[in-house]
């Protein structure tokens, strides 16, 4: 009788092994709104048909602080999910505290260092393997513009910075607001950022922001970045303290405000509101950074798992990440482009179209740099030594030498 | 074998909060207190660097603005919702008609949470949306009311929340201390032909005292530990010119990456408190002994 029931009990769990064979991967995410949502459940469906459960590990909360944290907590206790929303160098803090799994293997026989650019793979690498996913390349040096407002004050949409101030003003003087803002750190950083690219090039941007070399910040250049991100205070409305981004969005979209620099998750506001690029609003590169780009990928980071088949599951769902499917679905639903080169992309709008042929020429001419609004370029430290000094500078009568020395400051302090 | 186990039940009883209080409060106070010498960014790391982040906190401007933010905000929050809460009080224990329902309006901010108190007032001071814009509608179209957005005045506006959050409470404090009070004193006082308000600020208000006394430390522990007013209400800004010091360790310990500097922060705030329940808790011991 006993020896029965053991080898029933075998004979279920046998029959059960396929399912639990392939595995299971828990994700840590926080795309939980709307079309970010909807692209995150087609991964889950393509994982699906490969054998491999998904289990949501999403926690709520705008930029993923209150994530972060449970991630952490939940890493030292030595109980890490499968993979992780992680971008930028925080992908290399991670690897080096030696929580990242090494998916090489699955990178080299997909040839990702064929498909992806340069610049994206050394992201994803730590100590020269794969141990991160990217899903999408956001461009951060946009302005938007709705061309309504701009005909009515019989201004053109500037393409450099001192353009801007003179088209600007001619919105301002046509009683509309010339530049939506919201006065939010990060915000802030964002303009902040484009100016430095518009005004010191992208040699100076990457000496400065990105190696974060005190005698590039401490310079002429950065005194003139300050200048031409001074001027812009005037251009912004009273109210916009505290204003979050696609509240701005809407200012342009309603003709209240004639611009804003922002990245291109803005698009999905116009989407959303039936306009289309082109005759309803125009994306352009941010005044003097036509030739260039400021990238923001996200992607996914994967952690050490104890048991194998969680591994196994894991690199099923690194190679699912890459295909031109789940690239293709993703990028339509979220505004970006797809982190792969060379995809078909008939789907895609203009504006994306522009943002993929930006991507290729900048990337073939050295002008494409990692954002550091977005957590691209430098450790959490320093850009929040950057987001400081510019949202202090923008909400003050800081004069540009202040702006340097406090810059210069605050990054040393940070180091 | 009954006795002893009643004996100790009290004990017994006790012993899993006791031991909750020291794990989860006095544990974790220590411990952030040895994470302030180390150099912990992302996670907690070992390598101690002395008073290395206690230099780099008071190098950051943006902790200085926080400390200068934090000075203002308790003096004048404590102030305005003492003198407030008081004079609601005793305008309350006059014997006026409906005190009850008047009580109940005055106290009913205290059930509101810090969150939704900062949204409405958010609102309120926005001069587009708020007052700014209600009294331009009614004609005054010079009128202007922007400390919300303007660097210099915007921990003025976290007071006035904070102030019109707790003066009820305040009050509400002072009312039973003003019922506690004594009738004959008051009325030997009416006797010797005393003034309604020498009444009040020779007889009535000494007998006040510990009363006084708590509302300030609570006031001012409310104060120190302000965090979700100054997130919902400005987010810290415009720039940072409203941070406070809570916001300032959150900002850097979960969001920066920057974990043994915020903790160092966090350090300096505990001396804060410390050096308000201290001198509390020696006196109230004190004062028991004799």
């Amino acid at each position: 009788m006993k020896t029965k029931l053991t080898g029933l009990a075998l004979a279920t769990m046998m029959a059960m092994a396929p399912s639990a064979q392939a595995g299971e991967v828990e994700v840590l995410h926080w795309w939980t709104s709307g079309g970010e949502a909807t692209s995150v459940a087609f991964l889950k469906k393509q994982l699906a048909e490969s054998g491999v459960d998904w289990v949501d590990f999403a926690v709520a909360g705008g930029g993923g602080e209150s994530a972060m944290t449970v991630l952490k907590s939940r890493a030292i206790s030595g109980n890490s999910p499968t993979a992780a929303q992680i971008k930028g160098p925080s992908i290399q803090e991670w690897g080096e505290l030696g929580f990242l799994s090494s998916i090489d293997d699955v990178a080299q026989a997909n040839n990702w260092d064929e498909i992806l650019p340069g610049v994206v793979s050394d992201v994803m690498k730590y100590q020269g393997e794969y141990v991160a996913a990217p899903v999408n390349v956001h461009r951060v040096n946009w302005l938007w513009a709705n061309p309504e407002v701009f005909r009515k004050a019989g201004a053109t949409i500037p393409t450099t910075w001192d353009d801007f101030m003179v088209q600007a003003q001619k919105v301002k003087d046509a009683g509309y607001i010339a530049l939506a803002h919201g006065g939010q750190a990060w915000q802030d950083a964002t303009v902040f950022e484009a100016v430095v690219l518009g005004v010191g090039g992208a040699d100076y941007y990457n000496k400065a922001f990105v190696q974060a070399d005190m005698d590039a910040l401490n310079s002429a250049t950065t005194k003139k970045v300050f200048e031409t991100f001074g001027q812009l205070r005037q251009f912004v409305d009273i109210n916009s303290p505290g204003r979050d981004w696609n509240l701005a969005t809407s200012m342009v979209i309603k003709g209240e405000a004639g611009m804003q620099i922002m990245g291109d998750w803005a698009k999905g506001e116009f989407k959303v509101a039936g306009m289309n690029p082109g005759t309803d609003y125009v994306c352009v590169a941010a005044p003097g950074t036509s030739g260039a780009y400021t990238f923001n990928v996200d992607s996914f980071a994967f952690f050490n798992q104890s048991d194998a088949e969680s591994t196994k599951a894991q690199k099923v769902m690194a190679k699912e990440i890459l295909s031109t499917d789940f690239q293709r679905v993703f990028n339509l639903n979220k505004g970006s482009i797809p982190a792969r080169l060379g995809m078909a992309r008939t789907e895609f709008d203009t504006c994306a179209h522009d943002s993929m042929d930006a991507f290729v020429s900048s990337s073939a001419s050295g002008s494409l740099v990692p954002s550091f609004a977005h957590g691209m370029a430098v450790s959490e430290a320093i850009s929040g030594a950057i987001y400081d000094s510019a949202t202090q500078f923008f909400n003050s009568d800081d004069s540009a030498e202040q702006g340097v020395a406090q810059l210069v400051a605050a990054v040393a302090a940070a180091k | 074998m009954f006795d002893y186990l009643e004996k100790q039940l009290p004990k017994l009883i006790m012993a899993p909060t006791a031991i909750a209080m020291l794990v989860c409060m006095y544990g974790f106070i220590g411990w952030t207190a040895v994470l302030s010498f180390t150099k912990s960014r992302m996670l907690p790391q070992w390598d101690f660097v002395g008073w290395q982040q206690y230099e780099r906190l008071f190098a950051n401007p943006r902790w200085h603005v926080a400390l200068d933010n934090l000075l203002v905000f308790t003096l004048l929050f404590i102030i305005i919702a003492l003198l407030l809460g008081l004079m609601l009080a005793i305008l309350l224990d006059r014997n006026i008609r409906n005190d009850g329902a008047l009580r109940t309006i005055y106290l009913y901010p205290m059930a509101v949470s810090f969150i939704v108190t900062g949204t409405a007032w958010k609102w309120i001071l926005n001069p587009g949306l708020g007052i700014e814009k209600m009294v331009r509608d009614l004609g005054f179209t010079d009128f202007e009311f922007r400390w919300l957005v303007d660097p210099d005045m915007a921990i003025y506006t976290i007071v006035i929340a904070a102030v019109w959050q707790s003066s009820g409470f305040v009050m509400a404090m002072f009312l039973a201390g003003l019922r506690g009070v004594d009738d004959s004193l008051i009325k030997a006082a009416q006797i010797d032909g005393a003034s309604t308000f020498r009444t009040y600020w020779h007889v009535i208000l000494p007998v006040m005292r510990p009363v006084f006394f708590g509302a300030v430390v609570i006031l001012s522990h409310i104060a120190i530990k302000s965090f979700d007013l100054v997130q919902s209400l400005t987010g810290g800004g415009p720039g940072y010119s409203s941070d406070l010091p809570a916001t300032f360790m959150y900002t850097h310990a979960f969001s920066r990456a920057q974990m043994g500097l915020g903790a160092a922060s966090a350090m300096v705030m505990l001396a804060g408190v410390m050096a308000i329940i201290v001198p509390y808790l020696y006196s109230e011991l004190r004062g028991k002994k004799s």
